[in-house]
């Protein structure tokens, strides 16, 4: 840069272009692209918010139908033994919740899917890649996607949409003219809030973070059907095991890791009632599995590969 | 500091040479044309030039490896691909916004500026637009941007004639001054011959023409003669012939301009050849369908 502005002191554009250089870096801090390139995924991927909500919405209507029954099921309720009462009061809860998960969850597996495939397919690799934006930046933002930004939201939503049932059953019951005590007692909306957080964390994010990093490798490699690619291979590893040695340890470890592990999934399965302690309790269990931090690093592994294979791809 | 230095740039997809041992250097500041026939090697050269494809060889560009330093590269250097490149589903004023928080040197009002010209409104998405238009968002994106380097890969293909001239006078007129530097590479030669401050043609992997246009103005000389002059004109050692309306064209490198006009009186059939003219006469010989390249 010196020599340049040295070989041209007569040019005021030199002096300009120097400024902007020793401001340059100031301005625009690491994290910028990053967050650019985040919101940009959700500008491009709308489904990430839209599907979650349009089911939540979907929830709600179907709970509201089913409020006519609401005073009649709250009688029958009155009957039954206070654990009885608790299951059945929170069943529409966590029907709900377990919904919402598991579109968010889908939308995850096809967004990671297509994630590094189509900007290759539309040619705009060549659009970003004449920006300023590294190519670990861009495989960063498109992995936050199904490891932050999904949970987060599953979590905002599934609170707002349980908060809005809570709130017309109480509407209902009240217009009936009949206690809503029973229903703000043994819904423990707090608590299963507590739970559903600590599950979304830690087995969307962080247990299911090795399967997106495959997937996310997966669609930066391959040309063409990149959902075939993502699951073949690994039914090949499965069916090559059993003929070779009539074992099916693959296949157990990714059942073993699909529903959470030992450590996180068993515990905070849905619906299960766990108290506070046992919470932190399992937490600390889950942070010192082995399991978690053999995903992360092959998940790490899965990343450097799609940032590198990202660097070598132009347009498909 | 030359902007763009490369000694024996190398590139090979499989058994098929791309660039087999490119020489080039680019002073700052200069309009460079990159001529080639279809598989020459144009756009691997820039890809290599822009850190998009690794290669072989010496490659610096505004002092940087382009391929071990893309992303920082990218800040001084802009570049326009052969096809519109923007996504279909952005809109005008996300792709303002994404350029904005992403590029340390764009500004904003610039772009605005440009895009006031234009018929394109902020809340459409690129699937409405033109391609005229698309092309018109993508130079104003990247005219607004403060660049060193401007690269531009058949930036005007499948335009009509109204975009592409619009194109490269906004270019000319609102962006280039002498401490930009611009490549690029186009079939429609004769529309960019006024434009370029130097021209190369690459063939083969290898760049087989490098001139600027002053001494392009200089060193050749077309002379257009009867046929009864065609021997005498022969004996100066043309470097190509080509025949028209019955009489003969003939080029020469570096000949005596007094003695040639003394030859042949009319001034009128004295005249400094096009870029077509000479690319023909230059790659012509070595490609068969080189004419319908330059087209």
């Amino acid at each position: 840069m010196n020599t340049q502005s040295n070989a041209m002191p007569e040019s005021p554009r030199d002096s300009q272009i120097n400024d902007s250089q020793v401001i340059a870096p100031a301005v625009i801090s690491t994290t910028r692209p990053l967050y650019w390139s985040v919101r940009r995924e959700l500008w491009e991927n709308r489904s990430i918010y839209i599907a979650p909500l349009a089911v939540a919405a979907l929830i709600l209507f179907g709970f509201l139908i089913s409020t006519i029954h609401l005073p009649d099921k709250m009688r029958a309720a009155a009957a039954l033994n206070p654990m009885q009462q608790h299951e059945l009061i929170e069943q529409p809860y966590n029907f709900a919740a377990l919904l919402i998960m598991g579109t968010t969850f889908i939308v995850g597996v096809f967004y990671c899917l297509d994630a590094l495939h189509g900007e290759r397919r539309d040619r705009s690799i060549l659009l970003w890649k004449s920006l300023p934006v590294s190519d670990l930046t861009t495989v960063l933002s498109k992995a936050s996607i199904p490891l932050m930004v999904l949970p987060l939201l599953t979590f905002a939503i599934i609170v707002a949409t349980q908060w809005i049932m809570l709130l017309l059953s109480t509407a209902v019951l009240l217009g009936s003219g009949r206690s809503v005590a029973t229903l703000w007692t043994q819904l423990s909306l707090f608590q299963m809030w507590l739970m559903l957080l600590y599950h979304l964390l830690a087995v969307h994010a962080l247990y299911y973070a090795p399967f997106y990093g495959w997937l996310l490798l997966v669609s930066g490699w391959a040309r063409r059907a990149a959902f075939l690619w993502a699951g073949l291979p690994l039914l090949a590893i499965g069916v090559v095991e059993k003929i070779a040695f009539n074992t099916s340890h693959f296949a157990d470890m990714l059942g073993s890791r699909f529903s959470g592990g030992a450590e996180a999934g068993a515990v905070t399965a849905p619906g299960s009632v766990l108290m506070h302690p046992l919470t932190l309790l399992t937490l600390g269990k889950f942070l010192s599995s082995p399991g978690l931090w053999i995903g992360l690093a092959v998940f790490a592994a899965f990343l450097a590969a799609a940032v590198r294979l990202r660097r070598y791809q132009g347009p498909i | 500091m030359a902007c763009i230095e490369a000694r024996g740039l190398r590139k090979a997809f499989g058994t098929t040479i791309a660039l087999d041992g490119v020489n080039l250097r680019v002073e700052e500041g200069r309009i460079l044309g990159l001529i080639g026939p279809n598989g020459a090697g144009k756009t691997t050269a820039l890809n290599a030039i822009l850190g998009l494809t690794p290669y072989q060889g010496e490659l610096n560009v505004l002092g940087r490896d382009p391929w071990t330093a893309r992303d920082q590269l990218m800040r001084d250097v802009c570049f326009i691909a052969d096809v519109a490149v923007l996504p279909r589903w952005m809109r005008v004023s996300q792709a303002l916004d994404y350029v904005a928080g992403v590029h340390p040197r764009f500004d904003r009002a610039k772009a605005e500026g440009f895009l006031a010209k234009t018929t394109i409104r902020r809340a459409s998405k690129v699937r409405e637009l033109s391609k005229g238009m698309v092309t018109q968002l993508h130079l104003a994106l990247v005219m607004a941007i403060d660049a060193k380097l401007l690269v531009l890969d058949e930036p005007t293909l499948g335009l009509d004639i109204l975009y592409r001239k619009q194109f490269y006078d906004s270019l000319l007129n609102d962006y280039f001054d002498r401490s930009r530097t611009i490549v690029v590479t186009t079939h429609q030669v004769e529309e960019i011959q006024h434009v370029l401050t130097d021209v190369m043609f690459i063939n083969r992997g290898r760049i087989v023409f490098d001139c600027s246009m002053e001494e392009l103005e200089s060193r050749y000389l077309e002379v257009m003669v009867h046929p009864e002059q065609v021997a005498a004109a022969r004996a100066l050692k043309p470097m190509h012939e080509r025949q028209m309306l019955g009489r003969s064209i003939l080029l020469f490198d570096r000949v005596d301009r007094q003695q040639l006009a003394g030859l042949f009186a009319d001034p009128g059939d004295l005249r400094t050849p096009s870029i077509a003219d000479l690319f023909v006469a230059v790659i012509g010989d070595q490609v068969g369908q080189a004419q319908g390249a330059v087209r």
